[in-house]
């Protein structure tokens, strides 16, 4: 008797789902433009990962790699010093405007069009405070530390070693694993000279070379990705909250779903940067 | 969503802000401990520190992300074939992972092997030293960790 039930309960779920699939309704409950923009995010997941794992590849293709406590300590108002601290606050302001972003959906299913424009006017505040963000970071970079696509001036020591001066006298000491940054004065790398002092070439003279040079085409491909993905955002948010205004989400049978839409859309791009913030930073 | 109230769900929004912000501290704070930012120097020179700080932080990137697709995206209130036909194919990238960083692995053994075959011919090109035997140099290839 109790198999009898199981079995027609199985046959009804059976049946459901059959009903779901039959055609005049559409079988995941979802709408098409909300099927389709998960869609979307799926493949574009895809294109993150193959950049992120590409950028794992790369890092573990070489016998050092830059240190992000290293790379980034900048702070504006010319601090220094201050590892992950800037990047950390870029994580709060994208986290922020993911929450605002919730609000204006909420706002949206009580079809309060003024709560709607407001919150979404604040998430696009928020993705245009992430990209001065990046602006800087990436003016950092370029302007003050000469790293380019091609080159990286940003390297780590394989031995332990000392600095010696322009005098011939002996300066600081590093061991292996600390990270250095090689400067331009005049357009030319001045690489340092230094004594190895462990290892089998220890007592030999070496200068610091060049960081691996994929370091830089990866952080500006893929920052500058999810930055391209961020400005995107700011844009379609921008046009949703003028739509918003002037009152057409109000006709429309759907009500306000591209608000949902573009809140799938932002909340994925703050997705991304958890990893990316993950990859860069913190590893 | 549906079955929460609207200042409910209001509430639990500021709470998932909190979360998130709080997750997002732990972490900074514990990779500035693992870089040996915090007090203990040497942590930034010890390769198991290294891995249990990359374990946490992954978990806790890993929480993060699951929170914001279930709260903030809805996956939850999805129906399973719409959740499952989005979340599955993810579990690809697993491969993907182990595969492309165990070759990253195997380009720097490359990379090592080859600098070490240059220094060895470079050495027996040198003029004065034609009477010595091939040496005989074992291969540090394998790092430790």
């Amino acid at each position: 008797m109790a198999t009898d039930t199981t079995i027609s309960e199985k046959m009804n779920d059976t049946a459901e789902m059959k009903a779901d699939w039959s055609g005049g309704k559409p079988p995941m409950k979802a709408s098409y433009g909300k099927l389709m923009m998960w869609y979307f995010l799926l493949s574009d997941a895809f294109t993150f990962s193959g950049f992120l794992i590409a950028y794992g590849a790369l890092r573990m293709s070489v016998p050092t790699w830059p240190v992000p406590d290293f790379v980034f300590q900048s702070f504006p108002g010319g601090f220094t010093g201050m590892p992950l601290i800037f990047v950390t606050v870029m994580s709060f302001v994208l986290i922020v405007s993911s929450v605002t972003m919730v609000r204006a959906v909420q706002e949206g299913k009580r079809e309060n069009k003024r709560g709607v424009v407001f919150w979404l006017l604040m998430t696009a505040i928020g993705g245009i405070a992430f990209l001065s963000c990046q602006a800087y970071e990436w003016n950092t970079l370029i302007a003050h530390e000469n790293m380019t696509v091609f080159e990286n001036p940003f390297g780590s020591h394989t031995v332990d070693g000392v600095y010696i001066n322009d005098d011939g006298s002996e300066g600081e000491t590093f061991r292996a694993g600390d990270s250095y940054l090689v400067h331009k004065t005049h357009g030319d790398w001045h690489f340092r000279k230094f004594r190895i002092t462990s290892g089998e070439n220890a007592g030999e003279m070496a200068y610091e070379t060049l960081g691996p040079q994929a370091f830089g085409a990866l952080f500006y491909c893929i920052t500058g990705f999810h930055g391209f993905h961020v400005f995107s955002g700011v844009v379609f948010l921008i046009i949703i909250a003028v739509n918003a205004a002037s009152g057409l989400y109000v006709k429309r049978r759907n009500g306000y779903e591209m608000v949902e839409k573009i809140g799938l859309y932002w909340h994925f791009v703050d997705l991304v940067w958890v990893f990316v913030f993950l990859v860069f930073y913190l590893l | 969503m549906a079955h929460h109230s609207y200042e409910e769900a209001k509430k639990l929004v500021y709470k998932g802000l909190i979360l998130l912000a709080i997750i997002t501290l732990i972490e900074v704070i514990v990779s500035l401990f693992g870089k040996g930012h915090l007090g203990w120097h040497e942590a930034f020179y010890l390769t198991w520190v290294r891995y249990i700080v990359g374990f946490v932080i992954i978990v806790l990137s890993l929480y993060k992300a699951y929170y914001i697709v279930f709260e903030f995206m809805h996956m939850g209130s999805e129906t399973k074939s719409l959740s499952r036909t989005v979340l599955l194919p993810m579990l690809l990238l697993i491969w993907a992972i182990i595969a492309f960083m165990y070759e990253g692995n195997y380009w720097n053994n490359s990379r090592s092997y080859i600098l070490e075959q240059n220094m060895e011919t470079s050495e027996r090109v040198v003029p004065d030293l034609p009477q010595e035997g091939p040496k005989e140099e074992t291969h540090h290839m394998e790092e430790s960790h």
